[in-house]
């Protein structure tokens, strides 16, 4: 099924109605392998409705969503996550009275196995070898986003951008095929903006495909390499970042008629 | 050897705390139950109907209890899916009563007339072993993949569902867990008090073992045993003053005055 012609993702003609309003409404979008794709739009533009139809967290309307050329339309969240689709969250969702490196531990979940047999069987007070694998490459990933000295701290208790960086940490140790982010640098600082982006791009290049929504145009522009504009829930424009800030309905938009004209 | 009055309050500890950790699975995936005394009472109808009218081995007879009352919280474990805090609360609670009426209408197990007769094979070194066992299945869970799934799944349960999580898996697994071990609890009971009678299992059983493990703090298992130890032994040492008819009134005062200093519960974590 898979080729390298076959998307990582597609969507096609993607609606979800809530009412008679539509959120979203006939998007098509190819995501290929290796790349950072960037989903931008004003407020309420349908980005991450798009996000929670990808990941399972809605189901569509109408249309469909390949994974890999696998129709996975209507699939459960975690059937997609399995397939290498996952996501954070605009307003960061981690498991805050638990520590930073559980939190990792966790995203390991549908990666390991091991139910409650598993657990009983074991040998009190000592991890199994898949436990001591799951906390290694835990470690690894909060060394990876900057998190080491963190790592007993509770996620709740963490400053903002530690949170977001965690939350990333948490997506990765799924091993993601596509990683989605949605709005990563929001309340961070010029400094950590550029940090994110740098790893954004180290991730892009050791082979994590990217979708991002983000407000933070210079990082947009600077990190992307194929950029999707919607619009009352419609895509208005797409293609490379020069292209797109070209593009006469991408400044209506963001700026109104009076700036395009 | 201990004198019988002492026994009888240990034995009730041990039951108790059995019953508390049965309750405290499904509360660690945020899961509360109101109907835990409806699968104690389906634990011990099964096995004291095992080992009474049947004469099965006592423990057979306690394990297909305690598997009975799990097939069915498998079942009751399903609407927690949908069903969220405190409608899942009232959907237990609904649960625990019908239960209840069952017994109280079905004539295998003596209907209103209760079930007697029961051998008493319930001592204390049963007791002892099987809450070792169960908080060494609590132990054991917690700190596991599964037991981290678990926290997770309270924390957050979207969260946990885009990492991967299988909600329905993790619920109505935890959710069953729970009810097999409250109905091995009830299953103690049943060959402790030798007479069960459906009144034994209504509300104010399933409010008990739910206070229990609220005073003991709901995100811990040593938690919820605390909690049993104190429901069933402070009402026992009250008993040592002369206030004997101000007893529970006193009790219940001690229980609001610990729930104000510590709202969390006494092992609980702050939040």
């Amino acid at each position: 099924m898979s080729t390298d012609a076959t998307p990582l993702l597609e969507a096609r003609n993607l609606t979800r109605r809530f009412g008679g309003y539509a959120a979203v409404s006939a998007m098509n979008l190819r995501i290929e392998r290796g790349t950072i794709h960037a989903l931008i739009g004003p407020n309420g533009a349908g980005k991450t409705t798009m996000f929670n139809l990808i990941t399972g967290v809605l189901p569509p309307s109408e249309g469909q969503i390949l994974i890999d050329g696998v129709d996975v339309s209507g699939s459960r969240p975690d059937r997609i996550a399995r397939r290498g689709v996952v996501r954070t969250f605009q307003g960061v969702r981690l498991f805050p009275t638990m520590t930073a490196l559980e939190n990792v531990e966790v995203g390991r979940f549908c990666r390991t196995r091991g139910g409650f047999l598993a657990a009983l069987a074991r040998i009190p007070g000592v991890a199994t070898g898949t436990e001591a694998a799951t906390r290694k490459r835990a470690e690894e990933l909060l060394e990876r986003v900057g998190l080491s000295k963190q790592r007993d701290m509770l996620a709740g208790e963490l400053a903002l951008a530690d949170q977001r960086r965690l939350e990333i940490a948490r997506a990765l140790a799924a091993d993601p095929k596509l990683l989605l982010l949605d709005e990563p640098v929001a309340g961070m600082n010029p400094v950590e903006v550029h940090e994110a982006g740098a790893l954004f791009q180290a991730l892009c290049r050791e082979g994590t495909t990217i979708l991002i929504t983000e407000h933070h145009m210079s990082l947009v522009m600077a990190i992307s390499d194929r950029i999707t504009v919607m619009n009352y829930g419609r895509k208005i424009a797409e293609g490379s970042p020069d292209q797109v800030k070209r593009d006469p309905e991408v400044l209506t938009a963001y700026l109104g008629t009076e700036a395009a004209a | 050897m201990l004198d019988p009055y002492t026994e009888s309050v240990l034995i009730f500890t041990g039951i108790n705390i059995v019953l508390a950790l049965g309750l405290y699975l499904p509360v660690s995936a945020g899961l509360l139950s109101l109907g835990q005394g409806g699968f104690m009472a389906i634990g011990a109808y099964t096995a004291a109907y095992l080992t009474t009218e049947l004469q099965w081995p006592f423990v057979v007879a306690l394990l297909c209890g305690g598997a009975m009352a799990g097939l069915v919280g498998l079942v009751v474990g399903l609407p927690s899916l949908r069903i969220k805090g405190v409608y899942l609360v009232i959907m237990t609670l609904g649960f625990g009563e019908i239960v209840r009426v069952f017994f109280l209408n079905f004539e295998p197990t003596g209907a209103a007339s209760g079930l007697g007769g029961i051998p008493t094979n319930t001592t204390l070194p049963v007791v002892a072993i099987a809450v070792v066992l169960t908080l060494l299945v609590c132990f054991q869970i917690r700190g596991s993949r599964i037991g981290r799934a678990i926290e997770a799944v309270r924390e957050d349960e979207l969260a946990a569902e885009v990492i991967g999580i299988n909600l329905t898996y993790v619920k109505v697994a935890v959710f069953g867990l729970g009810a097999a071990i409250a109905g091995i609890g009830g299953g103690l009971y049943a060959h402790y008090a030798t007479f069960i009678d459906p009144a034994q299992f209504g509300f104010q059983r399933s409010a008990e073992i739910f206070i229990m493990v609220v005073l003991g703090g709901m995100g811990n298992f040593a938690g919820a045993a605390l909690g049993a130890i104190v429901v069933t032994i402070l009402p026992e040492l009250l008993r040592l003053g002369n206030v004997q008819e101000w007893r529970m009134t006193v009790f219940g005062a001690l229980l609001v005055a610990i729930m104000i200093v510590r709202p969390w519960g006494l092992l609980g974590v702050r939040r």
